[in-house]
């Protein structure tokens, strides 16, 4: 039976906790029951590089909460930090705006993004609010570096400020508009997880770039980010049901790990020694980086999982139906004709 | 009460709404898959008449199905599913002459009485929706709502960013390796202008795959399954034909003997963008905490200097 045995190979590919607990597993939880054409996906999964797509989602966020922090440092007095974050989401944008163009079917017709605006098109409003943002970033972390036109300088910090938030939001709505189960069920709670890992990022490279006297609102900011994210992402998973469980399987399951600790550990480390050591604030702003990477590397790979399995397709869509009001008259007005069960299917 | 918006719900005349003054009535295919015999001819027109390229050939052991699944360069597919049901699933042969399945020998699988094989065949599309997915994130306008109601991609315009992929409910439209650009049926956009049949209606044998204007096509889609319930198909159900469903109804729409996941088809597809609003409020709010959040952590050290130097 093909069912059978794509669900033996699922769970090989699940590799050692898989097999740990497969005697155990089978005896106590039953696997869902659902029937499917050989096993085989039924959306397809994005095409996109995880390089690419999840980098973009964590550079996005770098540049554009951390343009929130350069505004807030500016205003504060805090010179160093402010155009190191400045420099900082120039470089994140510039290279978000690559691995966008690099990730295209056809690079060469990049332009084509900014043919039309529509607001059903998540992609669409991002490359225009890229196409705000951008200048006003590079003009800000210019002004900065060089110290001319300080006028200037502070509108493009202000404007960068003010878009900042929704290149580090919107990204969350670009993966939760798809049929992706792990994405479009959590599309309440993804931009929540998205903003808190920006801030951490940001509150991250403000630490490592910044210096230590002027620290402080970045280490508040990391404990907040930190706790703001590890609720958002279990709210996320309370939501998501049994899809929940392609964010702790595998791959994704290992990287939403790591980013759980290196998160938690960055932040704790900061808020404690941050204020004093230059290297615990570094090391604390260097987790925090890498947990913001992990987090987004981490959703991009649960979705992938979830897109490639017609369990997490099917499942939810059958014990939705009496909850959803509007859309699922159709599979409960029908009589539910008793058919050959889920398994029949008489591959060998 | 839901304020009416084009994302989602019942959706008279998706043509008209795109902007097409005076669209002629929608058309579509009802593929009735009772009647398929699994012949393929739909594959092989579709792939001629629309000089397709070839994409691979592998045996696959999934029952005469070597086509796989539906992609970039395949727009027309036949599932091929071989069951053990019960014979009461199965109508009497009424007068006609019954032959074995295989000659002489035991049948392929370990059958208990009351048992007996059948063999399902259904030839899959792209479902045209009502509300599209794929086209609603289009960013570049590439896809776009033909005035018979379709929705088709402009190729000289795709950049192959590939949203539209994972925005389709059922994993219809695909980029095309070698090529980067997203492709899928178009129902023949050039025979329609034409005044033609698609390529793959054109083709079948045996009036599986019926093309027209979709009211005709549903009329004719309620009384065939009445009819196969009346001959003892209890199975039989129609699959996308709805304009209440979760993508306000299927321009190409089937009519199945097994749940649609039987087949590959997702049970109860939503167009994604039906949640569109929702999203958008979350990611403002959530950049309005991000933003929030950053102000607060100015202001605490701030109000902690104050205290300690008071």
């Amino acid at each position: 039976m093909s069912e059978l045995q794509g669900r033996r190979e699922r769970r090989g590919r699940q590799g050692r906790r898989g097999r740990r607990g497969r005697r155990g597993e089978q005896l106590m939880v039953p696997e869902a029951e659902f029937a499917s054409y050989y096993g085989r996906p039924i959306i397809k999964a994005p095409s996109w590089s995880a390089t690419d797509i999840a980098g973009y989602f964590f550079l996005g966020g770098l540049a554009g909460a951390g343009s929130v922090l350069a505004a807030g440092a500016q205003l504060t007095g805090r010179g160093s930090t402010a155009t190191a974050m400045k420099v900082s989401s120039l470089g994140a944008v510039s290279l978000a705006a690559a691995a966008l163009i690099h990730d295209l079917g056809v690079p060469s017709r990049f332009p084509n993004m900014l043919r039309v605006l529509k607001p059903t098109s998540p992609m669409s409003v991002g490359s225009w609010l890229l196409a705000a943002y951008g200048p006003a970033a590079g003009v800000a972390a210019v002004c900065a570096t060089t110290g001319r036109l300080p006028r200037i300088g502070a509108v493009a910090t202000g404007a960068a400020a003010v878009f900042g938030p929704a290149v580090a939001s919107y990204t969350a709505v670009l993966a939760a508009d798809t049929a992706v189960p792990a994405w479009h069920g959590a599309h309440r709670e993804l931009p929540y997880v998205f903003t808190a890992s920006a801030t951490a990022a940001a509150s991250g490279m403000a630490l490592v770039a910044g210096p230590v006297r002027e620290s402080a609102p970045a280490r508040c900011a990391a404990v907040a980010a930190a706790m703001a994210e590890a609720a958002a992402v279990r709210a996320a998973e309370k939501r998501l049901g049994m899809v929940a469980e392609t964010y702790r399987q595998g791959r994704a399951g290992q990287l939403m790990r790591c980013a759980r600790w290196l998160t938690a550990a960055g932040a704790a480390g900061a808020a404690a020694l941050g204020g004093r050591s230059r290297t615990a604030a570094v090391a604390g702003g260097l987790a925090m980086l890498a947990g913001s990477a992990c987090t987004r590397f981490g959703v991009f790979a649960a979705g992938i999982a979830s897109a490639e399995d017609p369990k997490y397709t099917v499942v939810p869509q059958r014990s939705d139906a009496p909850s959803d009001t509007r859309s699922d008259t159709r599979s409960d007005a029908r009589p539910e004709v008793p058919t050959c069960g889920p398994h029949d299917h008489e591959e060998s | 009460m839901m304020e009416r918006h084009l994302l989602s719900g019942v959706e008279p005349d998706p043509a008209r709404d795109a902007g097409h003054p005076e669209p002629p009535p929608r058309v579509g295919f009802f593929t009735d898959t009772s009647v398929c015999i699994g012949c393929k001819a739909c594959e092989v027109a579709c792939k001629e008449w629309n000089a397709i390229p070839e994409d691979g050939l592998s045996l696959t052991g999934m029952s005469y199905d070597n086509t796989q699944g539906l992609g970039a360069s395949t727009w027309r597919h036949v599932a091929f599913i071989e069951q053990t049901v019960s014979e009461e699933t199965v109508p009497e042969p009424q007068g006609r002459t019954q032959l074995p399945l295989v000659d002489g020998t035991a049948p392929a699988a370990p059958q208990e009485a009351g048992e007996t094989t059948r063999w399902l065949m259904s030839s899959d599309v792209c479902k045209h929706c009502t509300h599209a997915a794929c086209l609603d994130v289009c960013p570049t306008g590439s896809l776009f709502r033909t005035e018979f109601g379709t929705v088709v991609v402009q190729e000289d315009i795709c950049n192959g960013c590939g949203y539209c992929v994972p925005a389709c409910p059922y994993g219809v439209i695909e980029q095309r390796p070698s090529d980067g650009r997203a492709f899928k049926c178009t129902m023949c956009y050039d025979r329609l202008s034409a005044g033609q049949e698609p390529a793959c209606a054109k083709a079948c044998p045996t009036e599986s795959i019926q093309f027209g204007p979709l009211d005709e096509l549903r009329e004719r889609a309620a009384l065939r399954v009445d009819q196969l319930h009346e001959a003892g198909v209890s199975g039989a159900r129609l699959y996308g034909d709805d304009p209440d469903g979760g993508v306000g109804g299927d321009g190409a729409f089937f009519l199945l003997l097994d749940k649609p996941e039987v087949y590959g088809l997702p049970p109860d597809p939503v167009v994604t963008t039906r949640d569109l609003p929702a999203m958008w409020k979350h990611a403002g709010a959530a950049a309005v905490s991000l933003l929030g959040g950053f102000a607060l952590s100015f202001a605490l050290p701030a109000l902690a200097r104050r205290r300690g130097t008071r």
